[in-house]
């Protein structure tokens, strides 16, 4: 009896519908996994790094020996400037140079400076990897450096025992210089800046989008469509009507959702660092700009779900059929989140842009680094997204397909601009 | 004028087709029944004529408006009740009247709108319950009343006392008979022949997309030599 009740319920729920959907997002979340690459394989590689040493004392030569065994050094020189030109062409990570005196200050219990030049490629988290490694190799010319004061002279400062070096940070990120920062401090001050924004975006177009699509399943389950089709008003005003209501829908839920997460996220602030002392601080228009990125990225998903939701046959048809938009935005969301747009592969790339909610996830940070071009394209773009996918509905809504499930006619460009204006 | 004529209409699902070829007329002030069994062709036409259909071939105007060119005008003058139809289960019956009418005026004729609404439905204070705790009876009732309340000149009605039982069936009836007596004209399908018969000034017999037949009650038993039109439907499909 029970094996019966399950062949049947297997039976309705594992169909063509459900399984589509998850098998495409499968496909797409392991290939973007395979494109952006492996994070152990990456900490494993040796850094690219480039150095300049002008001290040639005996601090000095442990620094180079412990570089040279663990990074792949492609400048060894005495020029900076020549230095930093040749780690930016082999896209490596940081030049660092010893200044003269660095073993003759660390003699005279004063720490030596390490001046780094890092080259950041991207602001993800997963950019800032290779500078980590960079980082722990900093940490091993320390330890070489502590190792030999201990043994030379006992009678040293314990304080500059532990910390023998000072490091003197300048970051070069997408055309801006920025003193006393590392790339890693960077990479976690935009991180912490900009991490709000995609979850909201993936909140909003996720719980809005479920409304849209619920709305278009439960106007079929009710039997209330037909009546709605036949009344005095245009098809493209049910659809914006709709796409409005869930939007506002969409926004309380993810009000709501939000006030919680952001006390979560409160507990996990990394940066106190203020952005306007290295001019990265948004002005009153970038700010506008983020918004309605944000709003057109919201419109630009309820069109895409409300063509999803022609598809609905019920209620709970409609649920399998949120799924999709719920994968494109998580996807949007973890790239954005781990990676920079410059720093992803071109077919990632473009996979990005084509999803429209990736533009305000990555809206902030590319106006931190005045990338307005990536920000107003994106927002072109995801406008004439909106407006073609209306058009979609619109011209579905047109047809025969929302009551009996097929089309009469094939759909020009043409006819969806005919469709729309009724 | 006449309020609907239909030429030679034809409309196909993909390879079937649904309608093959029917035409017919609605005259102002009249009741037009299509009658047949189940998948005849009756719900195609009238979901064509009430816009919700395109049209594979044919002609069918509404009160001189073409269709698929004119429908926007063409919905400011109809109303269509499906046979399975319902109502938003989160609004009340009045909230409900009143979303419909907003689509068809404003002020005072809003208000006259709503009323008839109120009125034609005649479910007293349950009207201001929720449509979810209503039974079949009621939401069909409170549809009726939505369908005829904003004075349509062509009331399109599918199967209207589908599900009903005898006394609301009964009233529904009563309720379309005024309605024409005030000028609207009815197209309406029934499988329920006898009900077609007491409620339609004239009646197409339609089976398997085609109209084998039409004329008034009496033209149609005579014609058959039927003692009714149930009988006369079966001797006009041999």
């Amino acid at each position: 009896m029970i094996g019966n009740i399950v062949k049947k319920e297997f039976k309705e729920l594992f169909t063509l519908s459900t399984l589509i959907p998850i098998v495409v997002i499968a496909i797409v979340f392991g290939f973007v996994g395979q494109t952006i690459g492996n994070i152990g394989e990456t900490m494993e590689e040796k850094p690219v790094i480039g150095i300049v040493d002008i001290d040639d004392g005996d601090f000095s030569d442990i620094a180079m020996s412990v570089l040279i065994e663990k990074a792949e050094v492609i400048y060894n020189g005495n020029d900076a400037g020549e230095g930093l030109e040749e780690v930016r062409k082999e896209n490596g990570v940081a030049l660092l140079v010893i200044p003269e005196n660095f073993s003759q200050n660390i003699y005279a219990n004063h720490p030596g400076e390490i001046e780094i030049y890092w080259i950041m490629k991207g602001a993800g988290m997963m950019d800032s990897i290779s500078s980590g490694v960079v980082e722990g190799l900093i940490q091993a010319v320390n330890q070489g450096i502590s190792t030999k004061l201990i043994q030379q002279d006992s009678s040293s400062d314990p304080a500059l025992v532990l910390n023998p070096t000072k490091r003197i940070e300048t970051t070069f990120f997408k055309g801006k210089e920025i003193e006393g920062l590392s790339s890693s401090q960077l990479g976690n001050m935009l991180s912490s800046q900009s991490i709000v924004i995609p979850i909201v975006v993936m909140m909003l177009i996720i719980m809005a989008g479920a409304s849209v699509i619920a709305s278009m399943g439960l106007e079929k389950e009710n039997k209330t469509l037909e009546t709605l089709l036949t009344l005095p008003v245009r098809r493209s005003h049910i659809v914006i009507g709709k796409i409005v209501g869930s939007a506002l829908v969409g926004m309380i839920m993810a009000a709501i959702y939000m006030i919680g997460f952001s006390r979560y996220m409160s507990s996990f602030q990394i940066s106190d660092i203020n952005l306007a002392d290295f001019g990265l601080a948004l002005g009153t228009q970038d700010y506008l700009l983020v918004g309605i990125s944000l709003f057109v990225a919201l419109l630009a998903g309820l069109s895409l779900c409300i063509v999803l939701g022609t598809f609905a046959k019920n209620y709970r048809s409609a649920q399998a059929l949120v799924f999709p938009i719920t994968a494109l935005a998580m996807i949007s969301m973890f790239i954005t989140l781990f990676k920079d747009f410059d720093t992803i592969p071109a077919v990632l790339r473009i996979l990005v842009f084509a999803i429209p909610f990736s533009h305000p996830m990555m809206a902030m940070r590319a106006l931190m680094m005045d990338n307005y071009s990536l920000v107003i394209g994106g927002i072109a773009y995801t406008a004439v997204f909106t407006i073609i996918m209306i058009a979609v509905a619109v011209r579905i809504f047109n047809s025969d397909r929302l009551l009996t499930g097929s089309v009469q006619k094939r759909v020009g460009l043409g006819k969806l601009v005919w469709g729309f204006r009724r | 004028m006449k309020a609907v004529e239909v030429r030679e209409l034809v409309k196909d699902y993909g390879n079937f087709r649904a309608i093959n070829g029917i035409s017919f007329e609605v005259n102002e002030g009249e009741i037009f029944g299509l009658i047949g069994p189940n998948g005849a062709g009756k719900t195609t036409a009238l979901r064509v004529v009430a816009t919700l259909l395109q049209i594979t071939s044919g002609a069918v105007t509404v009160f001189g408006y073409e269709l698929p060119k004119e429908a926007g005008e063409v919905r400011k003058i109809i109303s269509y009740l499906p046979e399975e139809a319902g109502a938003y289960k989160n609004l009340t019956g009045k909230d409900y009247l009143n979303f419909i009418a907003k689509f068809f005026g404003e002020g005072e004729k809003f208000q006259n709108m709503v009323q008839r609404g109120l009125e034609i439905s005649n479910l007293g204070e349950r009207i201001n319950d929720k449509v979810d705790t209503y039974s079949k009876g009621m939401i069909r009732r409170l549809l009726v009343g939505r369908a005829l309340m904003v004075n349509p000149r062509l009331a399109i009605l599918d199967e209207p006392t589908s599900g009903l039982d005898v006394v609301n069936a009964q009233e529904v009836r009563r309720i379309i008979n005024s309605s024409v007596e005030a000028g609207v004209a009815v197209l309406l399908s029934s499988h329920n022949m006898l009900e077609v018969e007491l409620l339609c000034h004239r009646i197409a017999l339609i089976n398997d997309g085609i109209i084998v037949a039409s004329g008034t009650a009496a033209e149609l038993k005579k014609e058959y030599d039927a003692g009714n039109i149930e009988e006369a439907f079966v001797k006009a499909i041999k």
